[in-house]
Parts: structure tokens; C-alpha cells; sequence
């Protein structure tokens, strides 16, 4: 719960392997890996942010309910990309069917 | 609510237990909507990308990319500084807690001041959406000018909203060295500090989003 | 109409109770107290009920006629477009939870207060902040996009104040998210000794699951809405099309927030049924645990379904596909309600008051509401549908027979609770006949308007649709009547009505074991202690369920 005191140490290391992954993101930024680029940038992302959700703000000392509230809203924040990406992926695929 | 020194615990709570963990469980709530806020630019920056992805690529290339690290680099000092703050309350460590306190405030406002000279470097060579909006790309010659726009558009608008929010930041930061200068922290009564941290590295990971989906798309060109 | 049994009739007014600890100005508009802020929620939702009201009588009283006689074209968008804004965000939004949530959650969990009493106050107060906002878009002129505010139309072509009214939608926004957020925290922290989840009221458990779509859904619509007034404002924007933006893409992110929307208008008022049919059956009710988890489940797949609403929107056809067949799932869990009130009818001791008089009117004019929402559902007729009288008459069942009904039932169950005081009962039935009567003969013919092909949002019509435009103005009027009735005995009760007693109804729930109206801190004897399941009537005992 809250009261969990995360000793300074632990900061300081998650502080060391938030910049690694920042200095390999911006060095992976200028090969050319096609596709997976975004993809890369994209997983070190989130591997950042899950640091800091874990560490920083404490999620991995705090209560299952807290846990379920912050995945719920990574969840539906996935929900809404998921719906929107079908239209624009899809719209152009009966076009050249329409006679006009 | 009320932080009376005698009573720690306001009238409609039974103990401070109750208290602390409604007051985490309401910022986690906060912060899921802000989830949610900051999301629905990531679907607009989604679809668009998806359906530009050239003008994405020449807009993203033209921005400064050494101010963008310098920034990340910056926030995720002030994350570290601002989670010892946390810290420092909550082994009653008064001093250093207000050097945290201050420390993470000036690393925030560098970065504030950072993206104002961005700002006004765009501003300069009129890459800021509007009437006098120009944009050439070597590297990509299929990128039209107008998505290029769109893109810019949206850059400040999410830059600009996560900016706005560190500027709230900020004002919660006096707020807090306010009140931890006149020594209403201790290991009983860190909860502003620590929900004012989960904010401040909230505001942090959009901008762990916000730096390779806007600086780092296609820089091997 | 039965009379009411367990009422003593020697029943006082308690000396001292939340509304007259104090009485200044200040005590009330500085309160922290949960009930005393659903009081201010009640007068101010009441007031743009009645603006909203308005807009109503005047639209109908335009459609009386083929002609545009009584407003031009431009005034008329006018009136339909503050006739939705005000509705939808100042009075359905708010309604039940802001009034009978905000005053009956902490009673129902046992608590002395919502979690964070001063957020509750300043929520109140930005949704007063963006309804002056729209009353000041009104008086400087009005909007005309419809409460939708379809980008390009809002962004860049509208001439009217549409900033605005946008502004208050925003603000009244966060008036809603802080208003959810409260609630979730009290129902999970703040909860009485014994009371766990599954003897929560079902009433408490569809305000759980309103707070989840107020918190996930409204900050989308929140940055929609900074997004058209950005546009507007700098002239360049996300949605315009000279730049390669797409106007369809804000109406998935208006969507995405305001189909839910409906959901947050129509399950509180699912919850306020449920406690109402159960009482007035002395029944326990039937299929506890599927009401609870249908709200759940109404809450989660009702996210899933916003494309349906772009059937005809150049939304690619195979998107519309899964959001149509989508759109058919969330229909299960709001029959597995309806089925479940049912069966709580079947072999209760029925008795007719006026709150179940509502309940009634919501179930019936709900299912109608819902059925006819399939037709909307499925692509096919929706293509015939799609902007006619038919979607109008089809929201307005779910919105007006559904949740205004509600909230009237929930108005007349707790009125004594909220006043401890009585009203009269059979003018109060007799006015709940007659809002169904109203009811039905407004929109039922507009059902048949837009099977027959009448668009809406036009101030002209075909003179072939004037019989039934003449039908569907004329129950508005019965309706306006209605409404009108109970906010003069409401009123006549408060200094006149015979005083309740802590349970006029010899209802279940912790809210009825204090005193009517309550002390500030709700329970002065000590935090209750629960020992049985919700619902613990005399008719069907623990085994009828599961």
C-alpha cells in the first residue's frame, strides 16, 4: 500500500535503466529496420512506462485493485485503437466497386 | 480533506488507513481518464500516421532532435528527483524533501523553457500551421504540404497539451514546497507529495510516447 | 391505490436534520454535505429540464404545421440543437447520479459521506460553470450543429457560437468524470462493516458501473471537443479537410464517448427500477447477480458499438459490419434486466404507487426503446432509417420513457427520504398515467413518421405527415402536463405534506433504517452493521436465485 518506502537505490537503478533505454531507442531511430521501426521504438516504450508505473508510482507494492484500475485503462485506450483502425484500414477496399 | 495537525484523519473517514487508500485509488481514477484524454490524440496521431505516413516521416525529420533528447533526458531526471521527494516525506527527511521538491520544479521548467525555443524555432521558419504555413522536404519528395501541416497541427496540439499539464505540474510543485517549507510533511502525511508524484510521472510517460512517435520516425533517411 | 401500510400515521419531523443544521446562503452553497449538493443538483437540473423543456414545446409547436410558419430554418436549428445540448449535458447526464446517487450512495454503503466531499462541491460547481456557459451561447445567439457537433460544419462553417457551447459541453464534462470518480472510491473503500459486494443494492452497483464509462469515456470526448474549438479558433485543425484531415475520424471519437453516454443516461435509472420493482413486490429479486453483471457487461460491450451511429458516414462498410453485429450483443444484457424484473413481478404482492407506476411505464417504454434500437442496429435498415422521425422516436423511448421515467420513480421513492415528507398519492399516480400516456402519443407517431420517410431536423414537411405531427404535439402537450403536476405537489409537500417517518414504504436498504430526511452524518447511531442480502423481503426467500 502506500506506505511502502521504496529505498532510494532501487530509483536510482530503475533511473539507470530508463536512460539505457532512452539512448537505445534514439540510436535504434537511425538504422533502417523497415517496419520494425516503429515497432522498436514502440516496445521501449512501453517498457519505459511500465518502469515508471511499477517503481516510480508504486503499482508493483500496491493493491490488486489498483493494479486492475491502471490496466483497465491502458485496456480501453487499446479498445478504442483497435475500433478505430478497422474503418481506415478497410474503407478503400469496395471503392473501386461502386460504378460511379 | 482537513489536515489539522491534532487530526490527520477528516470526519467521514474511520481511520487514516481508509483515508490513504481512497486518496491513492482517486488519483489512480484521475489518471485513467487522463489516459483516456491524452488516448484520443494517440488515435487521431494513429490514424494518420496510418493514412500519411511520408508527410509523417518528413515532418518528424525536421524536428530538433537533440532538443528532444536533451528534453527526455531532462523529465526523466525530474521522475527520479520527484520520487525522492517522495521518499524524503515519507522518512521525514524535511531538508532534502524541499531540495527534491525544488529540484524536480527547475528540471520541469527547463523543460518548459526548452519547448518554448522549439516553438519559436517553428514559428521562425514557418512551420506553425496557419496562412503562412511553408514546408519543403528533400527527403521526402511525396509528402504534401498540406498533410506535412496536418502533421504540425497535431504536434502542437500534443505538445502542447502535455506542456500545459507540466505547467500544472509545476503549480502543484509550489503548492507542495509551500506547505513542506512550513513543515506539513512527515511519515504520517506524505499523501499530497506522493499523489502530486504519481501526476508528475504520469505527465513523464506521455512524454516517453510523445518523443519517439514524434522525433524518431524514419531518422536513418 | 393501496394505501401505505407501514407509515404510522403519528409519524414526526425529526428537530434536526441535513437541511436545517444552518440556513444561510453560504451553509448551502459551501456545503461538503453528499446530500446537500444532490439538493442543489435537483434545483439545478430542474431548471434546464425546463429550458430544455422549452426548446421541446417550441419544436413541436413549429411541426404543428407543414409550414415553416412560427420560426425560419435557421432559428429552428436553433431551438433542436440547445433542445439536445441542454438536455443531454445539464439534464440526463446528471440526473440520477448527481441527485438521487449523490444523496443515496453514502446511505446505501453506510457511510458518512462520499470519499472526497470537496471535489463532489466543486463538481457542482463546474457543472453550474458550463451550463452558464450554454445559457450565455444561448443569449448571444445560439447554436445551430445539432448537439452532435459534426466537424466540418462546427469547426469551420458554423456561424453561431458553437465555442462556446463547446466550452460547456467540456466543463460539464469533468463536472461528470469527478462526480464517477467519487463514487467508485466510495463504493470500494467506504462500504459498512458486513456490507460486501453482493449485498450492495443493485441501484449502488448501476452507478458503479456508470462511474466506469463517466471516467473512461468522457476525457474522449473532452479532447474532441478541444480539438473542434482549437480548429475553430486557429483555423487550421485535426478534422479539416484542405490539410487531409478526416471529419469522419471525430465522429468515431465523439462516438466513442456518447454511445456510452447513453449508457451513463440509462443505467442509473436501470437501478432505480430495480430497487423499486423489488420493494413493491415484497419480493426479493429475481437473478441478483445477473442484474449486477449485466450492468458490468453493459458497461464494457456498450464501448464496442459507437460505429453504428456512421452506418451512412463513408465509415468503411466492413468496419460497420463488426460494429453492427457489436451493436446486437449489448442487447443481451439489457433483456437479461428486463427478463429478471419480470420474474421479480411473478407471484409478488403487488401493490400500485406511483414510483411503480413509473417502473412500469420505464419497463415497457424501455423495451420498445431498445427493440427499435435493433432496427438501427442492423446495416440494412438503418440505410432507411438513418436520420429520420424513427431514430428520433427510438432514442427518445430509451431516453424520456427510460430514464426521465426512472427518474421520476426514483424522484417519488425517495422524495420522502429526501424531504421526510409524503406527497399526495393519488394525484401522483394520476400524473404518472397521464406522462404515459402523453408519452406514447408523442412519439409513437413519430415511429410511424419516419417509417413513412420524414427527415428530422427540418422545420418543413410534407403536408401527408401533418395528422401524426398533429398527434405527436398534442401529447407533448399532455406530457408537458405531466411534468408539470408533481412540481406543484412536490412543493405543496414540502411545507404541507404529512411527515414519512424513516420508511414510509417498509423498504429494505440501510437508507431506510435512519431517519427521513437524514442527519448530516447519516447514521448518528454509529456506522450500521449489515447481516443480511440486499432485498430481504417476505416473498421468495435466498433459494430463488442461483
Amino acid at each position: 500500500m502506500a506506505q511502502h518506502v521504496v529505498p532510494p537505490s532501487t530509483y536510482v537503478k530503475v533511473f539507470g535503466g530508463l536512460t539505457i533505454l532512452m539512448i537505445l531507442t534514439v540510436v535504434m531511430a537511425f538504422f533502417n529496420l523497415g517496419v520494425l521501426n516503429p515497432v522498436v521504438a514502440l516496445t521501449i516504450a512501453i517498457l519505459k512506462a511500465l518502469l515508471i508505473v511499477l517503481f516510480f508510482m508504486n503499482v508493483k507494492y500496491s493493491s490488486k485493485l489498483t493494479m486492475i484500475f491502471v490496466a483497465c485503462g491502458f485496456f480501453w485506450l487499446l479498445i478504442m485503437f483497435f475500433l478505430i483502425m478497422p474503418d481506415y484500414i478497410s474503407r478503400e477496399w469496395l471503392t473501386p466497386a461502386i460504378p460511379w | 480533506m482537513s489536515h489539522s495537525s491534532d487530526s490527520l484523519v477528516a470526519h467521514h473517514f474511520e481511520d487514516i488507513e481508509q483515508q490513504n487508500e481512497s486518496a491513492v485509488l482517486g488519483m489512480w481514477l484521475f489518471l485513467g481518464q487522463e489516459i483516456m484524454f491524452f488516448g484520443g490524440l494517440f488515435a487521431v496521431y494513429l490514424v494518420y500516421r496510418f493514412k500519411y505516413p511520408d508527410a509523417w516521416a518528413a515532418g518528424s525529420t525536421d524536428l530538433d532532435i537533440t532538443l528532444g533528447t536533451f528534453n527526455t533526458v531532462v523529465l526523466l531526471v525530474s521522475s527520479l528527483t520527484m520520487a525522492m521527494g517522495v521518499w524524503s516525506a515519507q522518512t521525514g527527511r524535511q531538508k532534502s524533501l524541499i531540495r527534491y521538491l525544488l529540484a524536480t520544479l527547475v528540471l520541469g521548467s527547463t523543460f518548459l523553457v526548452v519547448k518554448f525555443f522549439e516553438y519559436k524555432h517553428k514559428w521562425d521558419y514557418h512551420h506553425v500551421p496557419g496562412p503562412s504555413f511553408s514546408f519543403q522536404s528533400e527527403h521526402f519528395p511525396n509528402a504534401a504540404e498540406s498533410n506535412v501541416q496536418l502533421f504540425y497541427t497535431l504536434y502542437f496540439i500534443m505538445t502542447g497539451m502535455h506542456a500545459l499539464h507540466m505547467v500544472i505540474g509545476a503549480g502543484l510543485l509550489i503548492w507542495l514546497i509551500v506547505l513542506a517549507w512550513k513543515g506539513k510533511f512527515g511519515p504520517h502525511n506524505f499523501m499530497k507529495v506522493e499523489l502530486t508524484g504519481f501526476y508528475w510521472h504520469f505527465v513523464d510517460i506521455v512524454w516517453v510516447f510523445l518523443f519517439p512517435l514524434l522525433y524518431l520516425i524514419n531518422r536513418h533517411h | 391505490m393501496s394505501t401505505i401500510a407501514a407509515r404510522p400515521e403519528s409519524a414526526l419531523m425529526p428537530k434536526r436534520h441535513y437541511a436545517n443544521v444552518k440556513h444561510s446562503v453560504a451553509s448551502w452553497l459551501l456545503t461538503t454535505d453528499h446530500k446537500r449538493i444532490a439538493i442543489l443538483y435537483l434545483i439545478s437540473i430542474t431548471v434546464f429540464f425546463a429550458v430544455g423543456g422549452f426548446f421541446a414545446s417550441m419544436i413541436r409547436l413549429e411541426l404543428l404545421t407543414p409550414k415553416g410558419d412560427l420560426f425560419d430554418g435557421d432559428t429552428y436549428n436553433k431551438m433542436f440543437t440547445l433542445h439536445g445540448i441542454i438536455m443531454i449535458f445539464f439534464f440526463l447526464i446528471p440526473s440520477i447520479p448527481a441527485v438521487l446517487g449523490n444523496f443515496l450512495i453514502p446511505l446505501m454503503v453506510g457511510a458518512k459521506d462520499l470519499a472526497f466531499p470537496k471535489i463532489n462541491l466543486l463538481s457542482w460547481y463546474l457543472y453550474i460553470i458550463g451550463g452558464l456557459l450554454a445559457v450565455w451561447a444561448l443569449v448571444k445567439g445560439g447554436v445551430d450543429t445539432g448537439w452532435t457537433f459534426y466537424t466540418p460544419y462546427s469547426s469551420t462553417y458554423a456561424k453561431t457560437e458553437v465555442f462556446l457551447a463547446v466550452s460547456a459541453a467540456f466543463i460539464a464534462g469533468f463536472s461528470s468524470i469527478l462526480t464517477g470518480l467519487n463514487f467508485i472510491v466510495t463504493i470500494h473503500k467506504m462500504r459498512a462493516p458486513g456490507l460486501t459486494w453482493f449485498r450492495l443494492p443493485l441501484f449502488v452497483w448501476a452507478h458503479y458501473a456508470t462511474s466506469l464509462i463517466q471516467i473512461l469515456g468522457t476525457p474522449v470526448v473532452a479532447i474532441t471537443l478541444v480539438l473542434v474549438g482549437v480548429e475553430r479558433i486557429w483555423g487550421k485543425g485535426i478534422f479539416d479537410p484542405s490539410l487531409g484531415g478526416d471529419p469522419v475520424l471525430f465522429q468515431h471519437l465523439f462516438w466513442f464517448y456518447s454511445h456510452p453516454a447513453v449508457y451513463i443516461m440509462i443505467l442509473p435509472g436501470m437501478g432505480v427500477i430495480s430497487e423499486v420493482i423489488t420493494c413493491f413486490s415484497r419480493k426479493r429479486i429475481f437473478g441478483y447477480e445477473f442484474i449486477a453483471f449485466s450492468s458490468l457487461a453493459i458497461a464494457i460491450v456498450g464501448f464496442l458499438v459507437w460505429g453504428h451511429h456512421m452506418f451512412v458516414s463513408t465509415q468503411s462498410t466492413y468496419a460497420g459490419m463488426v460494429f453492427s453485429f457489436l451493436t446486437f450483443l449489448v442487447a443481451v444484457p439489457s433483456a437479461i434486466k428486463v427478463f429478471n424484473w419480470t420474474a421479480t413481478l411473478y407471484k409478488g404482492e403487488i401493490t400500485f404507487e406511483a414510483p411503480m407506476l413509473y417502473a412500469f411505464g420505464f419497463i415497457g417504454l424501455f423495451t420498445i426503446g431498445g427493440l427499435t434500437g435493433l432496427f438501427l442496429g442492423a446495416m440494412a435498415t438503418d440505410i432507411h432509417f438513418h436520420d429520420t422521425y424513427f431514430v428520433v422516436a427510438h432514442f427518445h423511448y430509451v431516453m424520456v420513457g427510460g430514464m426521465v421515467m426512472g427518474f421520476m420513480c426514483g424522484l417519488h421513492f425517495w422524495w420522502p427520504k429526501m424531504t421526510g415528507r409524503m406527497y399526495p398519492a393519488t394525484i401522483a399516480s394520476i400524473a404518472a398515467i397521464i406522462v404515459f400516456i402523453g408519452f406514447n402519443l408523442t412519439f409513437f407517431p413519430q415511429f410511424i413518421l419516419g417509417y413513412l420517410g420524414m427527415p428530422r431536423r427540418y422545420h418543413e414537411y410534407a403536408a401527408e405527415f401533418q395528422v401524426l405531427n398533429v398527434m405527436s404535439t398534442a401529447g407533448a402537450s399532455i406530457l408537458g402536463v405531466g411534468y408539470a403536476i408533481p412540481g406543484f405537489y412536490f412543493m405543496w409537500s414540502l411545507f404541507f405534506g404529512p411527515a414519512a417517518g424513516p420508511n414510509p414504504w417498509g423498504a429494505k436498504g440501510l437508507e431506510w433504517q435512519t431517519q427521513s430526511p437524514p442527519t448530516t452524518f447519516n447514521f448518528d447511531e454509529g456506522q450500521p452493521i449489515v447481516v443480511e442480502e440486499a432485498y430481504a423481503y417476505s416473498i421468495g426467500g435466498s433459494e430463488s436465485v442461483s
